[in-house]
This record gives C-alpha cells, structure tokens and sequence, in this order.
C-alpha cells in the first residue's frame, strides 16, 4: 500500500487550498500572534519576522524567516503553518519545505533573489502560493506549479486599492477567455503570455485551475468582504490585523467577514465591534521603488 | 425521478472545502445551496460538515451558537450528515491533539493531525471494505482511534477506519470531494434520500426507495452500501 501512495501532488498541494477557502490567513512574527490568530479563528498563519508594513518602514534586504522562530510557531499552534521565501530563491524553499511547513509563499514582500525567474514549483513537495496582478502573470505562475493563487495588491499599506484592481484585472480576464473562439486562444496566449494548455483550460472552465485568495491592503472587515464579492475565496491579512488598535477584536471581525461576506447586516455588526484600523499610505504617494507589487512578473 | 423528489442537501460554508463539496454534488446533478445560517437547515434532508480547519470552524460556531442546538436537532429528526476530515472531527464523541469541543454525534474518537502535516498529505488508490476501488485524498488527515459498537466501517487504510457509517451519520477522514470517485457522494445522496422519502411519507422504511433514486442518478455500484447491513463491517 505504502507504494501505492502518492505525496506532493497537484491535487494534494490544491487540496490544503481549498480546505483554507472561507478563511483568513494571518501574518504572525512570534508565538503570541500565532496563539492570538488561531484563537480568533485564522485557518493558517503566515510566519514572518516583520510584517509588511514594517518591512516598508525598515527598507534593506527582507529575507527568509530565522527557521527557530518558523519551528516555535508551528510548535504552538494546530492550524496550518506558512512562511515566505524571496522570488527566485529556490534554497529558502527547499529549507523551509525540510522545516515541514505547510505551504511556501515565493513573495514579492521579501526582496527578490532573482530578476529573471521565478521557482520551478513542482521542484517541492510543500505546495506554493504565488502573487499576480493578472491573468497573464497567474497561468505564469501555475504554469511553474503555484498550486494557489493570490493577487500581490500593495502590501503593508492598509490600501485596498491595488488588491482590487489585481482581483479584476484577472477576474476580468477570466471572464474574456471564456468568450472566445477557440480559434483566437492561441492569439490570446500570447498576449496574455501564459502558457496555451492553461489558457484553454480557463476558457472552458471560466476559473483558475487552483484557488484563487486576495493579499495586499486588507485591513477591515469590508475590505475582505471586498475582495471576496470580487471573485476571491479567501483572504491573507498582513500588518492589517497586529497594527490593528485592537488585534484579537480585529482579528475576529475579519474572521466573520470571510464567512459572510455577502450578508451587509452581519457586516455592520462586526465592523461596529472594532477599533481603529492600520493607517493606510497612499498608492500615489509612494515612490516607485517603494512598490513591492512590481517584483516578479 | 418520475414522482420522488431528489433529495434536498445542503454544504455547511463557514468555512472550508464547501464549494469541492458543492462542485462533487453538482457532477451528480444535485445542486447544493451553500448554508450559513442555523435556520437554513429547516429545508434539508442531509448536510455535508466539509474539511477546512476545525479550530475555525468551532470559532465561527461559538459566534453563533445556535448552531450547537440546531445540529443535533436536525441529527435528533433524522437529517442526514456527511462530515468529511474536519467535519469528523466536528461530529466526534472526544477529540484529542489539542483536545477541543466537538458534537458527538457519532460513537468515534479522534486524533487531530494524528499523521502530520501537509508534506505527508497523500493520494491513495483505496477500496471499499467489500472490495471496490475507492479513490482517497488524505489532506493532513485526522485519525480515527476508536469506533464504537453498532458502527459500520465502510473503508480502511492502513488498519484505520476511514469511512465509517452510524444511523444517519456518514463520516470520511479522506476527501472524496477532491476526486472524480462519485461514490462516497452517492452513498451521502442515498441516505438522503432515505430522510427525504421518510419526512415526506411521515414514516420510516423508505430505504428501497433511496435506493432506486441514487441508482437511476449514477451507476448503482456506489450506493449498494446505502443498504443497511449490520454484519457488514469487519471487526477490528
């Protein structure tokens, strides 16, 4: 039987995906977070050492969690452990999948370690989450094994602004390849440029071949109600909940939200029960460079 | 389907694998609404208590408590529920590893995350225990480590009990919904059915009926095991 057994498939890598749908997903930097997150309901955390928004603040080289703080947090908590590694920086992964994580996010928060390309993904056993702006930069990824999709919005800055634009431009995109003739996919592929296989298999299907979850500015209740009404199926919240005024409140608001995100009663309510949120920046009054949402492609 | 109405099931969506579940009783032709709310139960013959994170779950449970008396309420008329992975958990009578709050609505205990993380989650060629080829998907999967008497098991793996049937509750630490394997959802359906026909008919015995209806649905080998048979099960 043992023999028999298949680990580190698609379908296995997906499978944890879509056990998370429904939910949010938090950034954590220590075993009190972690204990705080999973006590307001999180589906998994996200073991980091600074949130984004202090990675914004800091500047510098953002690498790969320390692997002790990984291993107290997976220590402390039952719910599924992620960690992120630097676009490119296949090393990190290959340390983080023998930590046994739960799923690698390769992330464009970290500085990337390579300009030119991104990790071969079915190289690992651990599934792993990919950032995109679009459908185009989407099949790329899941082309490469990305076995969950999230859009790259801006994060660390409490702004939704991107992460809806993300959602729509591949919301959108989706929705075009479904209205094409089979003839014009090949034409589309290439425009989009993504692989063909996947761009006919969206165009029938009229979805991802993966789940699809939302990061990047999320800090209310209504901002993951947003998202999720948007086409989104769960929700990462980076510095939106621990630079929240009240976190284990805040945490519990988003929570419900991710349940009932189309129930605008249920969403007053919760949004009532909180405090103040993260200060958000401005898109706009960021230089270029500050822009994390740019690396990768 | 001439005169019997199709079972009505619905898919608990506070969280989890709900739409897999959603999307495997669409194959077979049953659309499933996707329930939030305890008093949407009132219109079901069974409900799918799907995989995701059981912590998450029992926290979106004590927001709403209702819930804690609506479930075993609808188990008390003989609704019909289908828990799978962390909807097991949910139904169990004791839950260890961490030891949490569950429904016990079905005479198993369970070990949460009893085989590890993601990286030993697998894909398995399974059977029945009659010896049918039954497709698995184990997604850090919790252990069944007691079944109480008057439990059918309906499939193992390695020794363990991973399909397990009591009365009106059908329970798989695997993820059927994450396959093209129809069985198991047909079994769920069969059950169903069996509810549906005895709400309607005021009276219970409509097993046959049941039968018929997931028959003329799908390919009949699956929802054999709908039939009850206490001698069944294998011991151990």
């Amino acid at each position: 039987m043992m023999d028999t057994q298949k680990t580190g498939t698609l379908r296995v890598k997906s499978g944890l995906a879509e056990m998370l749908k429904g939910g949010v997903i938090m950034d954590v930097t220590d075993v009190e977070q972690a204990k705080i997150a999973e006590d307001a309901g999180a589906v998994a955390v996200m073991a980091l050492e600074r949130v984004p928004s202090d990675i914004r603040r800091d500047g510098g080289v953002a690498r790969m969690s320390h692997p002790t703080m990984i291993r107290e947090i997976m220590k402390a908590v039952s719910i599924p452990v992620m960690a992120k590694c630097r676009i490119g920086h296949f090393v990190e992964a290959q340390i983080l999948q023998s930590l046994g994580v739960d799923y690698i996010d390769e992330s464009e928060v970290l500085t990337p370690a390579d300009e030119a390309n991104h990790i071969d993904k079915f190289d690992f056993d651990v599934p792993v989450v990919c950032g995109a702006r679009d459908l185009g930069e989407a099949l790329r990824r899941i082309g490469e094994g990305a076995a969950l999709m999230r859009t790259k919005g801006e994060a660390g800055t409490g702004n939704i602004v991107e992460a809806v634009r993300h959602m729509r431009a591949i919301m959108g995109g989706i929705r075009r390849l479904t209205t094409l003739d089979s003839g014009e996919l090949m034409a589309e592929a290439k425009n989009l440029g993504a692989p063909f296989d996947l761009v006919r298999w969206v165009a029938e299907n009229g979805k991802l071949p993966v789940p699809n979850f939302s990061a990047g500015g999320i800090a209310t209740p209504a901002d993951a109600a947003l998202v999720m009404q948007l086409g989104a199926e769960s929700v990462f919240v980076g510095s939106g909940i621990f630079k929240s005024a009240d976190p284990p409140r805040h945490a519990r608001a988003i929570v419900k939200a991710a349940t009932h995100f189309r129930e605008p009663e249920i969403l007053a309510d919760v949004s009532a029960e909180i405090g103040e949120a993260m200060p958000g920046l401005e898109i706009d009054k960021l230089a270029p460079e500050e822009l994390l949402a740019g690396r990768g492609w | 389907m001439t005169g019997r109405r199709l079972p009505r099931v619905g898919v608990l969506a506070l969280q989890g694998g709900f739409d897999a579940h959603v999307r495997a009783l669409a194959r077979l032709g049953v659309e499933a609404p996707e329930i939030r709310h305890p008093h949407q139960l009132d219109a079901l013959d069974g409900l799918v208590l799907p995989g995701g994170e059981s912590t998450t779950l029992l926290k979106l449970m004590e927001h709403e408590p209702r819930w804690w008396h609506a479930l075993p309420a609808f188990h008390q008329r003989r609704g019909v529920l289908f828990g799978t992975c962390a909807g097991v958990i949910l139904l169990a009578r004791k839950v260890s590893h961490p030891e949490q709050r569950s429904l016990g609505l079905l005479d198993v205990d369970v070990d949460r995350n009893a085989y590890g993380r993601q990286l030993v989650s697998c894909e398995v060629p399974g059977s029945w225990t009659d010896g049918r080829s039954l497709e698995m998907v184990f997604i850090r999967a919790p252990r069944i480590t007691r079944t109480g008497d008057g439990l059918e098991v309906l499939a193992r793996h390695e020794g363990d009990p991973v399909l397990v049937r009591q009365g009106t509750v059908l329970a798989a630490t695997f993820h059927p919904e994450l396959t093209a394997d129809g069985g198991v959802h047909e079994l769920f359906l069969a059950m169903s059915a069996g509810a549906s026909n005895r709400s309607e008919a005021g009276h219970e015995s409509a097993v046959p009926d049941a039968i018929s209806v997931c028959a003329e649905a799908s390919h009949s080998e699956g929802s054999r095991v709908g039939a009850s048979r206490p001698d069944g099960a294998p011991s151990g």
